[in-house]
């Protein structure tokens, strides 16, 4: 990030986005009492779409919300989800909180780094998968749970995971 | 797709409609959906409230506070618009259970936010559920929209002159926006910053007006209060504490899984016949009882209702309903660690005590569980810890804090054993043994 991007707004032209992005874009704007209500939602769609929160989705969601980039990325930095920078095409999220540490969550994700060859938020050389540990994702009566990317997997053991994640890999070769 | 559970000690209200298609709205007008919200139409906004205090709901988002009264506290007069805000943002470890509402019965989260706007005068309603929790919010979008498509929201609702709309929306990841004032700065599209209170957001809420914020499951519950008689739902439970609660089961029980029961029903109940014992046949050690937040029982400890007054006097408190059970192969130095650790990552950093107490925690507990730690360690987490209580901005403090207390104070031999260097008594398994259950 250089410091031109975060102190000069430059006026985007046209849209960065889908047209069905962009077209949900001008409704989110207008169902909240504020246009600003709906930063969150906008900055985690423009991230779904193009995998994380470039420099020029960030200046486009400024715009549309007429607020600074400074202050979008001000708010971006706070939440855990958001990204400025990309990640695996299957982001593993496995949780070792609590109740998936007593059924063998942190076992889950030494096993993930393992197979994947990979440590925490970090992403594969060939961009198939990353890995992060995460707090706890609300699956823990179903525990150990993994979430990769918004897909939830409960009930695991290291073979369950590792078919899954096969899965996901062929899935990425087609 | 999380699996559900069923015992016949289970009394089902909330969960009644769990696995019967009820996400699809004609499902869910076949299984008595939408008559609630008309009743309460007819009945008008004093009736309502007055139900709800008869009612004898606690709210189920951690503190307990009666729902009724909390309606009540709302101005009759208001220059800006009111709001009722539904918390879904379920990041307690240990808690699941509004995850299952959202995926087996969106409409009864949509019913109970329209009543709860026709008894505080609001006109519009938002749903806000974690981040990770997308798939459900393309079902709850799915529900509103059939809901609008009914007439059931928008203009002129059931056919009457009422108004109401409901927005719904996920965070991105942020455990502190569950608390409420947090949760209203990030509905606003901002950092989940909390507010100083008073005002209290019954008085100042959302864009300046008077909010009422209840959980996921409280509003859920809403329209079983209508259908059921107020009275009749509050007998189901135990006094002061109507009705029935989800209970997410989780750790080493033999069947983990979330159960609906009547408040008061007892814990050792609940683990033993319910939840189907410990797993293999192993001792009890200790129960977590209300999300990691709540200070840890012993074993000798359980015999208790479980409901806001009784395991508070038992000197825990009900919390989440997140029932963590740690049988006698876990290390309570560890768990202790990875429950502070939650804390700190969570941590917003605005207040001092929060920010460097949960730091100074999980870097003593961190060295201590590796066995590099000092007697005089054990006593200083505890006066760490003891001095941030009270002394925070918000409640995540305290909620890091008292855990943290009752894990020393009651396993004081636990930490002892990691002394001198040695190595943790409660060696690590191969990942298949502790996997694989
Ligand atoms: C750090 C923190 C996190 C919280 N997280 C949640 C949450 O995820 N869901 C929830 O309903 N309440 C949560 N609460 C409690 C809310 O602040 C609020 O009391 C609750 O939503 C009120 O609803 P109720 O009266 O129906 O319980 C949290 C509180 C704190 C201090
Ligand atoms: S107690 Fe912790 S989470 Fe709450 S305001 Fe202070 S630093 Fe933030
Ligand atoms: S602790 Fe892992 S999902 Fe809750």
């Amino acid at each position: 990030m250089s410091l031109t991007n975060i102190s000069v707004d430059k006026k985007p032209e046209g849209t960065i986005f889908s047209p069905e992005l962009a077209a949900r874009f001008d409704k989110l704007v207008t169902l909240y009492p504020m246009k600003r209500s709906a930063l969150i939602p906008m900055l985690l769609y423009a991230q779904d779409e193009i995998g994380y929160l470039s420099d020029a989705a960030i200046a486009e969601i400024a715009h549309r919300l007429q607020l600074t980039v400074l202050d979008v990325r001000n708010v971006l930095s706070y939440y855990s989800m958001l990204r400025t920078r990309p990640a695996g095409k299957f982001n593993v999220q496995v949780c070792t909180n609590i109740s998936c540490m007593l059924r063998g969550g942190q076992e889950l994700f030494e096993h993930c780094e393992r197979q994947l060859g990979i440590g925490h938020k970090q992403t594969t050389p060939d961009g198939v998968f990353s890995l992060e540990e995460v707090e706890c994702i609300g699956a823990c009566s179903w525990a150990p749970a993994v979430q990769v990317n918004y897909d939830f997997h409960d009930n695991l053991t290291p073979e369950t995971l590792d078919a899954i994640l096969a899965e996901y890999r062929s899935k990425a070769s087609q | 797709m999380p699996t559900l559970v069923s015992h016949p000690e289970e009394v089902k209200i909330v969960s009644s409609r769990f696995g019967q298609g009820a996400a699809e709205i004609d499902r869910y007008i076949e299984l008595g959906g939408y008559q609630a919200v008309r009743q309460a139409m007819e009945q008008g906004p004093e009736w309502i409230i007055a139900q709800m205090k008869a009612s004898n709901l606690r709210g189920r988002g951690g503190a307990g506070f009666p729902t009724g009264m909390k309606w009540s506290f709302v101005p009759k007069q208001s220059e800006k618009p009111k709001y009722v805000l539904v918390n879904g943002d379920e990041s307690e470890p240990g808690t699941c259970k509004d995850h299952l509402i959202f995926l087996h019965d969106p409409h009864s989260v949509i019913e109970g936010t329209i009543i709860a706007g026709l008894a505080i005068g609001a006109k519009m309603g938002f749903i806000y559920l974690r981040g990770e929790y997308r798939y459900l919010l393309t079902i709850m979008e799915k529900a509103i929209a059939d809901a609008y498509a009914k007439g059931f929201l928008g203009k002129g609702i059931f056919g009457s002159n009422f108004d109401f709309e409901v927005v719904s929306q996920t965070g991105a990841g942020a455990y502190e926006v569950g608390e409420e004032s947090a949760l209203m700065e990030s509905l606003e599209g901002k950092r989940g910053i909390p507010r100083i209170k008073p005002p209290f957001p019954a008085v100042v809420g959302l864009y300046g007006g008077p909010t009422v914020i209840n959980n996921a499951e409280t509003i859920a519950t809403v329209p079983h209060i209508f259908r059921m008689g107020a009275e009749a739902y509050a007998k189901v439970g135990s006094e002061r504490n109507g009705g029935t609660r989800l209970f997410c089961v989780s750790g080493h029980a033999e069947r983990n899984g979330v159960y609906e029961l009547p408040m008061g029903y007892n814990l050792k109940k609940l683990i033993y016949e319910v939840a189907g014992g410990i797993r293999g046949g192993r001792q009890l050690k200790a129960v977590v009882p209300g999300g990691s937040s709540t200070p840890v029982l012993l074993a000798s400890e359980i015999d208790i209702g479980l409901d806001f007054d009784q395991v508070g006097q038992a000197g825990s408190m009900l919390g989440s309903g997140g029932v963590v059970v740690l049988d006698e192969t876990v290390c309570m130095v560890e768990f202790a660690l990875r429950t502070i650790k939650f804390y700190q990552h969570e941590s917003c950093g605005w207040c001092i005590p929060c920010r460097e107490g949960t730091d100074w925690l999980k870097k003593t507990l961190t060295r201590f569980h590796a066995g590099a730690g000092e007697a005089r360690d054990i006593d200083n987490i505890r006066y760490l810890a003891e001095n941030m209580l009270g002394r925070t901005f918000c409640p995540l403090g305290d909620a890091a804090a008292m855990p943290t207390i009752a894990f020393v104070k009651k396993f004081r031999q636990e930490f002892e054993d990691h002394l001198d260097g040695r190595p943790c008594p409660y060696a690590k398994k191969p990942a298949n043994e502790l996997v694989g259950v």
